[in-house]
């Protein structure tokens, strides 16, 4: 790229976090990094414990502490450190400018209270309105997630609301304060199909009505290819690879995520069987040494399980940056990986 | 593995009467499963809810047929009915000629050896106190097909037949992964042999490539041990990799009904379209066609009158609000409950009804465009997007006006204003007894001076008046005949009114004796 990149909304870089078990220490993030930029929508994909979650955490300061420590890293939003920052400056952060949204829409909203109260909550709290005032804005935040009939869900109970309308209510509670960066962690994974699609589509119509940024934490790599612009694939505390959307789709140049590909039933049905990545994710308290991947990897070598591969850049003159870690592809910038993965004969 | 196999074949003896190998393994007519729904201490039934309504279909030897439909749509409780684990309302099941649901305990027990089940959640469906030598071994031993150290020999081989170590007999199932758990739960069904496994939802709780991993080891063992499945999912891309045929469910029904292919390829209902476009694919350069259906399921306790889709139909005409469709066949072996499929048959189909979904799905990606795929590496003139220009809620709000009283103050008018009355009426009683008792008072101090004049001692006044003292209890002042003041005190307790004269410094004074009068 000639151009000057823009500064980032969010930076996060060379991110450890470990937690203090009392059976020894669980390095659940362990030098991971990525950029968010402005009004993007960011993939961040893996399987259950590879860290997407608790790096998410970590730039909002949720992590339990005691158990977790941030042991290196800098995480940067709009050009200040939130690793500094004090707890009172966090809390204006959160909720704020920075907002969330979780998997089980059922278990993170209070169920003794209305909707409208809680809707309410973070416009008193961050935006200092008043009850009356407040009340007619989260009517509006419902509108707003095209919600039917938003004055009268104001007085329902979580309870009386289907999936897909509490995560509907999650998210007017996430953009109440307009934040310039949601997280979505797992948003649409406990909603059906069809629900699935209302939710990803209104995401992307209010992103680009407010122009926030999105960091979409999911393991669905379809849920990905239909809203993501760049996609970031974590694997136990790592990211393997980093790249945009397209590029990582068309040619994936790690072989675990090659490998995820081939997992999927719609497009390994071509080959007839599924080619699934053998072995299981590696426990958090034991990792291999050197590349993570490697136990599971058809492509290992011995380089791989002494020293630990770095992100590199692999894309061609004038394209858009495409990222992996892995010893093989720097030997065989080429390889196509799916090809020789699907064939099961690695050279 | 082979060998295994086969001598878990020899030794599974119940080649009885071998029934019409033509004749489906399972026939299910009918099914229905109505919950009722109570209320009350006495719980009285207000309602019912129509979980399943009317279901029907076959399974083959050695088939596997996908059940698929959203949360609510029935398609756990029909797994669950046709194991007899929850029992039915009506219908007819026939498992291997046998009639599931007439049959007594005896007669179950031994049709549930050939029925098995393997739950969704790996976590919860294991009993975290059993070994997994107990928890696949169990069955043998209920069932009294082996003992002792054969129970041994079979697990391990089991085990081995899912991929595990048959080393592992003797470990809890908190040492394994999702995936294993999985396993071992397979493992568990395939300990009797059965010929027909009911899977809800086996997968949907592990990782993608776990996943891929099990979808993988079932399709392999349907393949070798000719089981056939029922296979409940939500997720269509496995089931399409699963199955032969699939059935789509809605509300209770059967929707839709088809080889697998055709109903991928051709769907003809339109809730099985939507269904199929709502499914996200990996494939980030694949143009979006998707029919979004508008709103949610609707409840089962109260279905849509006709047919069920018709709330969320966009293909919907007068007739579906008021008849219900029935099953019509474009094709020999394809069933689709849609009045538009009335008199189609093979790939024709309406045109109108092609057009109405088009619209729709233009409708929807002009609502929707794809996300940008321009890389967001811009000139440094700032954001891509300046972030101040997010009004779009502000100006929402500029043009509304607040209603005149709010909503939740209106909702509470019920209790709040019969309360202020309440209270209203209490507090002006006792403000009008007060100045009544104050009144009386005045009265009873005059006439207490006038008393006092005649017999000339304070106390023996009040004492004759004292039984007409006003309910006011306390100090009170009142002046005697010559002019001087005097206090006395009132009080009451269980017993009675107490009166008693206060001296100067507001004790009861000691020559003015007490004077009480007892009222019971």
């Amino acid at each position: 790229m000639t151009s000057v990149p823009e500064e980032p909304l969010l930076r996060i870089e060379n991110l450890s976090v470990r937690f203090r078990t009392s059976n020894g220490v669980v390095r659940a993030v362990d030098g991971a990094g990525y950029d968010v930029r402005r009004g993007e929508t960011l993939a961040v994909v893996g399987e259950s414990g590879c860290g997407k979650s608790v790096t998410a955490m970590a730039v909002l300061g949720l992590l339990p502490t005691p158990p977790a420590e941030v042991a290196s890293g800098r995480i940067e939003f709009e050009g200040e450190d939130l690793l500094q920052a004090s707890p009172a400056r966090l809390r204006e952060i959160r909720g704020n400018r920075i907002s969330m949204i979780f998997q089980e829409p059922m278990t993170s909203l209070n169920p003794v209270f209305t909707v409208g109260d809680q809707i309410m909550e973070g416009l008193r709290l961050h935006r200092g309105l008043s009850r009356e005032e407040a009340r007619r804005e989260a009517s509006h935040l419902l509108e707003l997630v095209r919600m039917p009939a938003p004055e009268q869900r104001l007085d329902e109970y979580p309870h009386q609301l289907s999936g897909g309308m509490r995560q509907r209510v999650m998210i007017a509670i996430a953009l109440a304060c307009r934040p310039r960066l949601l997280i979505a962690d797992e948003p649409t994974t406990a909603l059906d199909v069809t629900v699935q699609a209302q939710i990803l589509e209104l995401l992307r119509e209010l992103q680009r009505e407010l122009g926030m940024s999105i960091v979409l934490i999911t393991h669905d790599l379809g849920v990905v290819a239909e809203t993501a612009e760049r996609v970031v694939v974590m694997y136990a505390g790592t990211v393997v690879e980093r790249a945009t959307a397209l590029s990582l789709f068309d040619k994936p140049r790690h072989p675990y995520t090659a490998g995820l590909f081939l997992s999927l039933p719609s497009l390994g049905a071509e080959s007839g069987s599924l080619r699934p990545i053998e072995g299981s994710v590696p426990d958090a308290m034991n990792l291999p040494s050197g590349c993570r991947v490697h136990p599971r990897c058809p492509f290992a070598m011995p380089v791989c399980s002494e020293r630990d591969p770095v992100l590199t850049r692999r894309e061609a003159a004038g394209e858009p940056p495409h990222e992996s870690a892995c010893f093989y592809v720097d030997q065989q910038p080429d390889a196509d990986l799916v090809a020789l993965t699907r064939e099961g004969a690695p050279p | 593995m082979s060998a295994d196999s086969q001598s878990a074949r020899t030794a599974s003896g119940d080649a009885g009467a071998e029934p019409d190998a033509a004749a489906p393994l399972l026939h299910v007519e009918g099914l229905t499963k109505h919950f009722p729904v109570t209320r009350g201490v006495l719980g009285r039934t207000v309602g019912y809810v129509r979980a399943v309504d009317g279901v029907s279909f076959d399974v083959a030897r050695g088939e596997t047929l996908g059940l698929v439909g959203e949360s609510g749509s029935g398609k756990t409780t029909v797994g669950r009915s046709i194991l007899r684990l929850i029992e039915p309302t009506a219908g007819h099941v026939t498992f291997d000629g046998v009639d599931v649901l007439d049959a007594d305990a005896r007669e179950l027990r031994r049709l549930r050896r050939s029925m098995q089940i393997v739950f969704q959640d790996p976590y919860s469906s294991l009993n975290p106190r059993m070994r997994v030598i107990d928890l696949v071994g169990e069955a043998l031993e209920v069932h009294g097909l082996a003992r002792g150290p054969e129970i041994e020999r079979r697990v391990g081989e089991l085990l081995a037949r899912v991929g595990l170590s048959p080393s592992a007999i003797n470990r809890y199932p908190h040492e394994f992964s999702g995936g294993q758990r999985q396993r071992i739960g397979v493992a568990r069904a395939l300990a009797l042999e059965p010929k027909l496994i009911v899977c809800d939802e086996p997968v949907s709780a592990l990782d993608v490539s776990i996943q891929a991993q099990v979808v993988n080891l079932l399709k392999t063992l349907g393949r070798e041990l000719g089981l056939s499945y029922l296979f409940i999912a939500h997720d269509l891309s496995v089931v399409r990799h699963l199955s032969h045929r699939v059935a789509v469910m809605y509300l209770g029904e059967i929707v839709e009904l088809a080889p697998t292919e055709r109903l991928f390829e051709a769907p003809a209902h339109p809730y099985t379209r939507a269904l199929l476009s709502a499914i996200p694919l990996p494939d980030p350069r694949r143009e979006r066609r998707r029919l979004v259906l508008s709103g949610d399921i609707p409840s089962p306790v109260d279905p849509p009158s006709g047919c069920r889709f018709h709330t969320r139909c966009p293909a919907v005409m007068e007739r579906c609000k008021s008849e219900r469709p029935p099953a019509y066949a474009p094709e020999p072996r394809h069933q689709v409950r849609c009045f538009h499929a009335e008199g189609v048959t093979g790939d024709g189909w309406y045109p109108e009804v092609e057009a109405r979904i088009e619209a729709r799905i233009q409708k929807n990606r002009a609502e929707t465009p794809p996300p940008p795929r321009v890389v967001l590496d811009v000139a440094p003139g700032g954001p891509l997007r300046p972030v101040e220009q997010n009004v779009s809620i502000d100006a929402r709000r500029a043009g509304a006006s607040a209603p005149a009283v709010s909503r939740s103050l209106r909702k509470k008018l019920w209790y709040v204003v019969p309360l202020a009355l309440l209270l209203a009426f209490f507090g002006a009683r006792s403000a009008f007894r007060r100045a009544a008792a104050e009144r009386e008072l005045e009265a009873l101090a005059g006439e207490l001076t006038a008393k006092t004049k005649l017999t000339g001692s304070v106390p023996a006044s009040i004492a004759e008046l004292g039984w007409r003292l006003p309910p006011l209890f306390g100090n009170h002042g009142a002046v005697d005949p010559w002019g001087r003041a005097f206090r006395y005190r009132l009080l009451r307790d269980e017993k009675g009114f107490e009166l008693s004269t206060l001296g100067p410094d507001g004790v009861v004074s000691a020559d003015d004796s007490v004077v009480v009068r007892k009222f019971r």
